[in-house]
C-alpha cells in the first residue's frame, strides 16, 4: 500500500537527520577516542581522529554522496533534543543488481544498549527497501562484535558467508561473517507494508 | 630461489599500457567473458580510455598486484590476473582472473596462473588468507578454484541479476596453513 504520510526519518527515541558540520566533528572526534567504538565499526585500524579530520571525512562523504550516486548516510540523533547519537549508512549500491551493504553505530557508550541501534536499522531497512527498492542488503561483521550478530538476526538476516580468519585483532584470529537480508523476507515480516 | 613467475603452462608477467588496453578493447567484445568474471554491466571502453585507466593505477596503489597472463608455449597475452590487499593488518586479499582469449578456456591456463599467484600471495606477500568470488552459474570457475584449493565460505541469495534472471554468488577462501599443507603433500 502507498503511505506516503509515513515519515521515513522518524522513530520513537531517535531520527534520521544530515550532517552538520558546525556541531558534529567535535562529537564524533571523541567517539573515535573509544577504541572499542572503531573497532567495533571498522575494520581498518583504530585511529583517534581530530574534529578537522572529521570535518574532511564529512566533506569527503557528502562528495561522494553527490558524484557516485551510490552512498546514503545519515546522522542518527536523539528525539528529545535532536543530538548526534550515531550513523546509519548504505553504501557500495550496485543499482544494476539492486544490492547493497549497510552500516550503523552508536557512537557514546552511555546511548548504548538502549534500543537506539535497533530503531535506526528499522529505519535504515525501509529506506532501503521501500525508497530505494534494493533487492537485498548485506551486513558484514567481525565474529566478535555479538550485539551486531544478534541484531541483524533478530531482523531476520540470514548469515552467509563466513570468511574463516579473515580478521586479527588483539593478537588472535577471528572469522568475518556476512549477513543478507532480502526485500521480500523483510516485507514478509512486516505483513507486506514495511 | 624457485621462479615464482613461471607455472606449468603459463607465466605472469606486466605489460606496458598500450598493449594491455589494445587486449582489452578485443575481450570486452565478448559479453560472454565479461559475465564470465564481472558483476558490473558489459561495456565497452575505448582503447585510451583503458589505457588512461591502467596508467592512473599503476604504481599509485600499493595493495593492487596486476599481472598478465602469457602462454608458456608461444608467449601470447591471453588474459589477467590481479591481487587486492583489502588489509594488510588483517593479512587478506582479493583475487580476480580472467581468461580474455576464449580458446584458452577449459585447458588449465587458469588454474595455472591462479596457483601462481596464490603462491604470490602467500610467500612474496605473506599473507594469511587469499579471497574470491565468483557468480553460481560459472562452473568451471568453480571447478578450477577447488583444484587450487579454494575452500567454499557462503553464497549470496540473488545477489546478481542477468537476462531476468536472480542467481547467487559464491564466496571462497583459501588459508595459508591449507595451502603449505598442500605443498608438502605435493
Amino acid at each position: 500500500m502507498l503511505d506516503i504520510q509515513t515519515q521515513l526519518f522518524e522513530a520513537t527515541d531517535i531520527r534520521f537527520g544530515p550532517i552538520d558540520h558546525e556541531t558534529h566533528p567535535e562529537i564524533e572526534s571523541k567517539w573515535t577516542h573509544d577504541a572499542e567504538f572503531m573497532r567495533l565499526l571498522d575494520l581498518k585500524p583504530a585511529r583517534p581522529l581530530s574534529p578537522a579530520m572529521v570535518k574532511k571525512q564529512y566533506e569527503a562523504v557528502e562528495k561522494e554522496v553527490e558524484e557516485d550516486k551510490n552512498l546514503f548516510y545519515f546522522t542518527i540523533r536523539a528525539r528529545e533534543d535532536d543530538r548526534l547519537i550515531g550513523k546509519a549508512i548504505l553504501e557500495w549500491i550496485d543499482w544494476t543488481n539492486g544490492n547493497g551493504f549497510l552500516r550503523l553505530g552508536i557512537g557514546a557508550v552511555e546511548d548504548r544498549r538502549k534500543g537506539y541501534g535497533s530503531q535506526a536499522l528499522s529505519l535504515l531497512l525501509r529506506y532501503a527497501f521501500n525508497e530505494l527498492n534494493l533487492y537485498r542488503v548485506t551486513a558484514v561483521v567481525p565474529a566478535y562484535n555479538e550485539g551486531a550478530m544478534r541484531l541483524f538476526q533478530k531482523f531476520g538476516f540470514m548469515e552467509e558467508i563466513r570468511r574463516r580468519q579473515a580478521l586479527n585483532r588483539d593478537g588472535q584470529i577471528w572469522d568475518l561473517v556476512s549477513f543478507g537480508l532480502l526485500n521480500t523476507e523483510w516485507r514478509e515480516q512486516n505483513n507486506g507494508r514495511g | 630461489m624457485k621462479d615464482i613467475y613461471r607455472g606449468s603452462l603459463v607465466r605472469l608477467a606486466n605489460d606496458s599500457p598500450e598493449i594491455m588496453a589494445k587486449a582489452f578493447v578485443k575481450w570486452d567484445r565478448d559479453t560472454e567473458q565479461h559475465r564470465l568474471a564481472d558483476s558490473d554491466p558489459a561495456m565497452l571502453f575505448s582503447e585510451k580510455k583503458i589505457k588512461d585507466f591502467i596508467e592512473k593505477r599503476a604504481g599509485k596503489n600499493p595493495q593492487a598486484f596486476p599481472f598478465s597472463i602469457r602462454t608458456l608455449a608461444d608467449d601470447k597475452l591471453i588474459g589477467g590476473v590481479s591481487l587486492w590487499v583489502n588489509s594488510w593488518t588483517h593479512a587478506d586479499t582479493w583475487v580476480g582472473i580472467s581468461i580474455g582469449e576464449r580458446e584458452y578456456w577449459g585447458k588449465g591456463y587458469g588454474t595455472d596462473a591462479m596457483r601462481l599467484i596464490v603462491q604470490y600471495g602467500f610467500i612474496e606477500l605473506n599473507l594469511r588468507r587469499v579471497s574470491l568470488g565468483l557468480h553460481a552459474y560459472n562452473e568451471r570457475a568453480l571447478k578450477s578454484y577447488e583444484k587450487v584449493g579454494f575452500k567454499m565460505e557462503g553464497r549470496m541469495r540473488g545477489e546478481g541479476l542477468r537476462d531476468g534472471v536472480r542467481f547467487d554468488s559464491l564466496w571462497m577462501g583459501i588459508l595459508r596453513e591449507e595451502w603449505l599443507a598442500q605443498q608438502e603433500a605435493k
